[in-house]
């Protein structure tokens, strides 16, 4: 066939001009800059605390001090109460992530298949994503008791009802032009959600992920505070009734860091996905 | 030659809460084997629901649709008719390569074939794609994407291709290039196809036949064979004949006549 196209060539890798190195360099320095403000913020922050403790301008009984807190820490490392109480909030709170997101999945594909559903559904989805959970919680001790099933379903009550709506929403809005497509080619409606809508969802299966794993870890601190004898929510609660902060402000950075290093897997599972 | 599909007396209506809208009234018509009608018309005036019908995706209110004398819903139920459809914009789904993006339709009717894989391979190879097997959709241009998109309705072997204003979405030089490429396509290998454009030039230098509809509800307003003396593979050598201008004259006048009247209508 003589076509009129001709196909772009491999274009040689050209050699860097003074401009780019210029623009890289800046790129860099920008970059470098970012990361050690974010650095300087937490450590000016640290040492006025540390500064204000030893001074006695703060009451350390009431706000701790960076020292205390890494004392305290010490101490949990040596009678490994940190990894029991890390442990199990770490446990029920992948469990509750991993629950919410299979769950809300196969809701979202069940309403996304039968429309009469979604519809009949809808009001009541909506409000049950509006109750505040921790309401819920008392409900769940009565009926499931204090331990780690009732953590579990209150990881799971605050993060499913709003994922399978973002699901749900996701499936709704993918290109009618591409399903119409499918079903040019011979497909069904199975086809359609196997082919387009599942692929296409995939960044907002993504990003729904992020949000749930810092919802189920909230369900399970609300959980921990009113049915748990271990945990970090727990402790939480624990320490504030016996006025340990060194205890309380621990278990918090020990919640921060797990929050970070969950939504950074969640992100780099993103960053493969988007690189493929 | 023998009569392909017909259709007779073909209606089709929207509704919704606030009224009816006809879109189609009566159309009748017949597609020969092997001829590449075109359809032009007004906006709006119902010529991708036609196509829509075509293709089974929408059954008419009123009227019936034969392929070689039987009921084409029968023949798309008992999938002995294959109809190819390739509509405005490519969607080549950006999460698979263009090898994964043309083999779709055969995925889709469970007829991935050693034979059809090698068939693929071989358009590929013909229409200049092979080397891009591989490689995401983004990173074709915009004619490389419209012949991907045809060569996956060809994989299936379809026995009707249904173009719903394939080159709408491309600016207009590669528009010329690539209508002619397909349209070359579709000659070299005898294909009966149906073309949807709002573009008079593109009907004319492309089909053997070209059906003008009116207003909603469509009727159809006016069918002119078209004949060339000279080889159709060169679209621009076309456009220089004094045949062309006087199809083009002959279907302005009665588009115009159409658009006058839909717009005093209103």
């Amino acid at each position: 066939m003589n076509s009129p196209f001709t196909n772009p060539p491999d274009n040689p890798p050209m050699p860097m001009s003074e401009n780019q190195y210029q623009f890289l360099k800046a790129h860099r320095r920008h970059h470098h800059i970012i990361a050690l403000s974010r650095f300087l913020l937490i450590a000016v922050f640290l040492c006025l605390w540390e500064t204000a403790a030893r001074k006695e301008w703060i009451d350390v009984f009431f706000f701790s001090s960076p020292w205390g807190i890494l004392t305290y820490l010490y101490q949990m490392f040596l009678d490994h109460s940190f990894f029991t109480h890390t442990g199990i909030t770490l446990l029920e709170t992948i469990l509750s992530f991993l629950l919410v997101t299979l769950l809300s999945l196969l809701a979202a594909t069940l309403l996304w298949y039968i429309k009469d559903l979604a519809e009949v559904l809808e009001p009541y989805l909506v409000i049950l994503n509006s109750l505040p959970k921790s309401a819920l919680a008392p409900l769940l001790i009565v009926w499931l008791g204090t331990g780690t099933n009732t953590i579990i379903v209150a990881g799971i009550s605050v993060a499913v009802f709003g994922s399978v709506i973002n699901l749900y929403t996701g499936f709704c809005q993918a290109d009618a032009e591409m399903l119409k497509l499918i079903y040019t080619l011979g497909g069904n409606r199975k086809d359609a959600f196997i082919k387009v809508i599942l692929p296409s969802s995939i960044p907002l299966i993504l990003s729904n992920m992020k949000v749930n794993i810092g919802l189920s870890l909230v369900g399970v601190i609300i959980g921990e505070f009113l049915a748990a004898r271990r945990g970090l929510g727990y402790l939480i609660i624990y320490g504030s009734q016996v006025f340990q902060l060194n205890m309380v402000i621990t278990s918090i950075i020990i919640l921060c860091a797990i929050a970070m290093a969950f939504y950074k897997t969640i992100q780099s599972l993103e960053h493969h996905y988007r690189k493929k | 030659m023998n009569s392909l599909l017909s259709l007779q007396d073909i209606s089709y209506s929207y509704h919704s809460l606030k009224e009816e809208t006809p879109a189609l009234s009566n159309i009748s018509f017949e597609v020969s084997e092997g001829e590449f009608l075109a359809i032009v018309g007004p906006s709006g005036c119902g010529k991708s629901t036609l196509l829509s019908i075509i293709a089974g995706l929408l059954s008419p209110e009123k009227g019936s649709l034969f392929y070689k004398g039987r009921s084409l819903a029968c023949c798309e139920s008992e999938k002995t008719v294959k109809i190819g459809y390739m509509l405005q914009h490519d969607h080549l789904f950006e999460w698979r390569t263009i090898y994964q993006n043309v083999i779709l339709g055969l995925e889709l009717n469970h007829t991935l074939s050693d034979t059809n894989r090698d068939y693929v391979l071989k358009l590929l190879k013909d229409y200049e794609l092979y080397s891009f097997k591989d490689k995401k959709p983004s990173e074709l241009s915009g004619g490389m994407r419209q012949r991907a998109a045809l060569i996956r309705t060809m994989a299936i072997h379809p026995d009707l291709l249904l173009l719903d204003e394939p080159f709408s979405a491309l600016d207009s030089q590669t528009r010329l290039n690539v209508s002619a490429d397909i349209a070359q396509i579709i000659r070299q290998t005898n294909m009966t196809a149906i073309l949807i454009t709002h573009d008079l030039a593109e009907a004319i230098t492309l089909a053997d036949r070209v059906l003008v509809l009116s207003k909603r509800p469509a009727c159809i307003k006016c069918e002119m064979p078209i004949r060339f003396d000279i080889d159709r593979h060169d679209p621009m050598m076309i456009r220089n004949t004094s045949e062309y201008q006087l199809y083009f004259n002959q279907l302005w006048e009665v588009l115009t006549n159409e658009q006058s009247v839909y717009q005093s209508a209103r």
